[in-house]
C-alpha cells in the first residue's frame, strides 16, 4: 500500500521506519517544514543543540556508543557549512552519520538565494555519498538509500539535501522494503585462500603481533568477541590504534596497550619486532607508523580491512584480506582450529620473554609529587574510581586525549569516542552529550583540555536543557599542551600562541548555565573532588587545574621509527631532526 | 623468519630508502570506469583526482545506456603501480561506480581519438596538406579557400604524428575528444 504524503512528513517517517530514536539539529528557513512534523509526534526525539557542529559531534558520539547510525537535521547555508567540520571528522574515523539539510526551493538553487550554499558541492569531498533530491517522488528512495549506504562497507557520514519546495510536495511514500535496492553492496567476506595463508603464518610465526583498530569496532560486537577469542586461543600478543581500544580488554592477559606516536613501548616495539603483524581494521596511519621507510622491517604484513582502498595505501602487504572483520575472523578461528590450533609455542615464548623485558621498562611510570596536580595522576585517579562503573569516556583533542588513551582502560567496545583521523578540538563535548542520549543512566565524562573544551563550550546550554548529567574533565593546564610540546622540541621553546589567556572561572561558567562547577588543584582534594563530580546527579564542569609544563610521553618523533620513542624529558634534545620537522 | 613460506613483503630489503616498498616507474594506464548517469558523478570523480593529487591525462564521458542510464567513463591516468592500484581502489569504492575496469591490464584492447584540425595555408602547402590528410585518412569536414578542417580518428599517437604534421603547414587550431576505448574480443 502506498501512502501519499509531503516531503516533509516522508523524512520524519523515515526516520522512523529505520528506527531512528533521536536526531541532533537546529532549526532554520529552509527546514521549518520538517521542524513542524517533528513538532507533531513524540516517537523521535529532537535534540537542540547550540551550533550545528555540535549536533553532528554529538550524532557521531551516539553513533560510536551504539553501533547505530547518527542523525543530524540542520537548515541550509550556514546551517550546513557549520556542519562541515563534523561530517568530516565522521568520514576519518569512519562513523555512519545521516545529516540532513534543508535547501532553498528548486526554482531559486543557483540564484544565490538568502541562506543558500551549493552543499552537496561543498560535502562532496567530506561525504561517503551525498544526494540533491529535487523531486519529492524520490525522496523516500533516497532516505532509505542513504541508511544504506552510511551502515554498509566502510560506514560513513552521507548527506540529503532537501530543498524547501520538494518538503511541501506531496508524492507516495516507499517504506524501506520496498525502496529500490541500490547496486552499492560492498563485500564482507574474505578470500578463503588468503585466509588460510594468514593462519599458515600464525601457525609459524616466531614473534606474531595483532595490530587491531577501529574496523573491529566497526563491524559490531560479534567482531570483538571473535578478537578476543583469536587472541585469547593463540596467545599472540596485541596491541589497537587510538580509535580501536575496548575491542580487547585492557585488562586481558595479551593486551600490549596503545601503538603508535605516543603508544606504549612495548606495543611499539613488538611493532618494531615482530616477523607477522597482523593488520586487523587498521589502516596503517601515519600517527602509527612513524617513518615509513624503517616501519616494522623485518615482518610479514597481513591486512584485513572492508576497504580495499585501505590496502597498500601506504604500507606494501604480502597477505592483503578484504572483507568485514567478524566475517573474516571467523572464519580464521574456523580454518585455524580445523588445522588443529597450532602456533609456534617455543618461538612465542621467547617472544614474551622479550616483551616482558619491554614491559618492564614501565613507560607510563609517574610519580605524583610537588604541589600541582600532574595530568598523568589525575587520570590515574579517574580511572581508579569509575573503573567499576559503567562508563564511556569522550576526549578532545591533545595531549589529555593521549593520556586518556594512556592512563584509562577500556574493556568493551563503543566505550571510548575520540576524534582520531580528523583531530578536531571541539569533539569530544558535544559527542559526551550524544553518549548520554543513547545511555541515560550511564556515567558520561568528557576529558578534555580547557582551550578544546572551549571551542564548544556553548553546548552547556543543550546539556542543561536536557537534563544531561555529563561530565567535563578539564584538565587545565592554560596551554595548547600539545602545542606547546611541539614548540619545545621543535622551534626552540619559542611558544607561539600556545598559551590560554583570559580563561573564564569554570565553576562560575558552570554556574551561569545552571549547571556544577568544581575546581580543584591540590592533589590532596582531588579524590573528594572526583567523586563529588561522579556523585552529583547533573552536568558538571571539574576544573582540574594540572602542572602547566608537562609533556606527554611516550612519544615517537616524527621522521623516526619506532625503536626510536623518547621515553622522558631526558631523551628529547634533538630529537626531531630536520626530516622530521616537516612532518605533522 | 624463514619458516614462514610466504613471500617477504619487500619492506625488510632496506630500513634506509624513501619509501622502497613501492616502484617509482610511471605507467600510463586507461581505465573504464562505468557509473550511474547521476548529478554529481563526474565531479566525484575528478573531486577525487584531485584531491587525493593524481593525474588525468584524458578523460571522455557519455551516456552508454539510455535506459539504465550508465554512463562510461574512460580516463588515461598515470602514476607509478602503487598510484594505479590506488586510484582503481578509490574509484571503486565511490557509490555511484559499478565497475573499474584497467583495459591496459586486462588483455588486448582498442583505442580510439578522434580530433578536428583546422589548417589554414595556400598554394603548396595546401596541397601537401591535402595530401597527408589522405594518407592518414583523416576527412574534410569544412573548406574554404585558405582553410580546411581535418577529421581525424585513431589512436592518440596516430593524431599526434598528424599534428606534428599539419603544424608547419598552417595548423592554427586543434579540438580532441580523448580516448574512447574498448577490449577486444567478445
Amino acid at each position: 500500500m502506498t501512502r501519499q504524503m509531503t516531503g516533509a512528513k516522508m523524512v520524519v517517517q523515515a526516520l522512523k521506519d529505520q528506527g531512528v530514536d533521536v536526531v541532533f539539529g537546529y532549526p532554520g528557513g529552509a527546514v521549518l517544514p520538517i521542524y513542524d512534523e517533528v513538532f507533531q509526534q513524540n516517537e523521535i526525539r529532537h535534540v537542540l543543540v547550540r551550533h550545528e557542529q555540535g549536533a553532528v559531534h554529538a550524532a557521531e558520539g551516539y553513533a560510536r556508543s551504539t553501533g547505530k547510525p547518527g542523525v543530524v537535521l540542520v537548515t541550509s547555508g550556514p546551517g550546513a557549512t557549520n556542519a562541515v567540520t563534523g561530517i568530516t571528522d565522521a568520514l576519518m574515523d569512519s562513523i555512519p552519520l545521516i545529516v540532513l539539510t534543508g535547501q532553498v526551493p528548486t526554482f531559486m538553487i543557483g540564484s544565490d538565494a538568502f541562506q543558500e550554499a551549493d552543499t552537496v558541492g561543498i560535502t562532496r569531498a567530506c561525504t561517503k555519498h551525498n544526494w540533491l533530491v529535487k523531486d519529492t517522488a524520490n525522496l523516500s528512495d533516497v532516505l532509505h538509500q542513504a541508511f544504506h549506504v552510511a551502515t554498509t562497507g566502510r560506514p560513513g557520514p552521507v548527506l540529503v539535501d532537501i530543498p524547501k519546495d520538494v518538503q511541501f510536495a506531496s508524492a507516495d511514500y516507499t517504506s524501506p522494503q520496498k525502496a529500490k535496492t541500490s547496486h552499492y553492496q560492498p563485500r564482507v567476506k574474505g578470500d578463503l585462500a588468503a585466509i588460510t595463508d594468514l593462519v599458515a603464518a600464525i601457525e609459524t610465526a616466531e614473534r606474531p603481533v595483532f595490530y587491531t583498530g577501529g574496523g573491529v569496532i566497526n563491524s559490531g560486537r560479534a567482531a570483538s568477541q571473535l578478537l578476543r577469542e583469536l587472541v585469547d586461543a593463540t596467545g599472540i600478543p596485541v596491541t589497537s590504534t587510538l580509535m580501536g581500544l575496548g575491542a580487547y580488554p585492557a585488562s586481558g592477559d595479551n593486551w600490549l596497550g596503545m601503538l603508535g606516536m605516543h603508544g606504549l613501548y612495548e606495543a611499539n616495539m613488538a611493532m618494531h619486532g615482530c616477523d607477522l603483524m597482523i593488520n586487523i581494521g587498521a589502516r596503517f596511519d601515519d600517527r602509527i607508523t612513524g617513518r615509513i621507510d624503517a616501519f616494522s622491517p623485518g615482518s610479514t604484513k597481513a591486512h584485513i580491512d572492508i576497504d580495499p582502498s585501505s590496502i597498500n595505501k601506504v604500507i606494501s602487504t604480502d597477505i592483503p584480506i578484504v572483507g568485514d572483520v567478524a566475517h573474516v575472523l571467523e572464519d580464521l578461528l574456523r580454518i585455524w582450529k580445523s588445522r588443529g590450533r597450532k602456533t609456534n609455542r617455543e618461538g612465542l615464548g621467547k617472544w614474551w620473554d622479550r616483551i616482558d623485558t619491554w614491559r618492564q621498562v614501565d613507560c607510563l611510570a609517574f610519580k605524583q609529587t610537588g604541589p600541582s596536580i600532574r595530568p598523568q595522576h589525575a587520570l590515574a585517579r579517574l580511572e581508579a574510581l569509575t573503573k567499576g562503573h559503567d562508563r564511556y569516556i569522550c576526549t578532545e583533542v591533545g595531549q589529555h586525549q593521549m593520556w586518556a588513551a594512556q592512563y584509562i582502560g577500556f574493556e568493551d567496545p563503543n566505550r571510548w569516542m575520540t576524534s582520531g583521523g580528523l583531530g578536531t578540538m571541539g569533539y569530544g563535548f558535544p559527542a559526551s552529550i550524544g553518549v548520554q542520549m543513547a545511555h541515560p543512566e550511564s556515567l558520561v565524562i568528557n576529558v578534555a583540555g580547557e582551550a578544546s573544551w572551549l571551542m564548544n563550550m556553548q553546548e552547556m546550554g543543550t546539556a542543561v536543557q536536557f537534563k544531561l548529567p555529563v561530565k567535563q574533565f578539564i584538565l587545565n593546564n592554560e596551554r595548547l599542551g600539545m602545542v606547546r610540546q611541539w614548540q619545545e622540541l621543535l622551534h626552540g621553546e619559542r611558544y607561539s600562541h600556545s598559551w590560554s589567556e583570559a580563561l573564564p572561572d569554570f565553576v562560575k561558567l558552570a554556574e551561569a548555565f545552571g549547571a556544577k562547577g568544581i575546581l580543584c588543584q591540590d592533589p590532596a582534594d582531588l579524590d573528594d573532588a572526583i567523586m563529588e563530580m561522579i556523585n552529583h546527579d547533573g552536568p558538571v564542569i571539574f576544573d582540574c587545574l594540572v602542572e602547566k609544563h608537562e609533556n606527554c610521553f611516550p612519544m615517537i618523533p616524527s621522521g623516526e621509527p619506532h625503536n626510536k620513542m623518547l621515553l622522558g624529558e631526558a631523551s628529547t634534545k634533538d630529537a626531531i631532526k630536520e626530516g622530521g620537522a616537516v612532518l605533522v | 623468519m624463514s619458516a614462514l613460506n610466504i613471500k617477504k613483503g619487500s619492506t625488510s630489503h632496506s630500513a634506509y630508502n624513501l619509501r622502497p616498498t613501492f616502484s617509482d616507474v610511471h605507467e600510463t594506464h586507461t581505465l573504464a570506469v562505468i557509473v550511474d548517469n547521476e548529478p554529481g558523478v563526474l565531479a566525484r570523480v575528478i573531486g577525487l583526482f584531485s584531491g587525493r593529487g593524481y593525474n588525468i591525462d584524458s578523460l571522455t564521458v557519455a551516456e552508454v545506456d539510455h535506459t539504465g542510464h550508465t554512463s562510461r567513463i574512460t580516463i588515461v591516468t598515470t602514476g607509478t603501480p602503487q598510484v594505479i592500484e590506488q586510484i582503481k581502489a578509490q574509484l571503486g569504492r565511490i557509490v555511484p561506480v559499478h565497475d573499474v575496469h584497467d583495459l591496459t591490464v586486462e588483455g588486448p584492447s582498442v583505442e580510439r581519438e578522434l580530433a578536428l584540425l583546422k589548417v589554414g595555408s595556400e598554394g603548396d602547402k595546401r596541397v601537401e596538406a591535402l595530401r597527408l590528410a589522405d594518407i592518414f585518412r583523416a576527412n574534410v569536414v569544412d573548406s574554404t579557400l585558405d582553410s580546411f578542417v581535418f577529421e581525424i580518428t585513431g589512436a592518440p599517437d596516430k593524431i599526434d604524428a598528424f599534428a606534428d604534421l599539419m603544424r608547419p603547414l598552417g595548423l592554427n587550431e586543434i579540438a580532441r575528444t580523448g580516448v574512447a576505448a574498448l577490449p577486444r574480443g567478445s
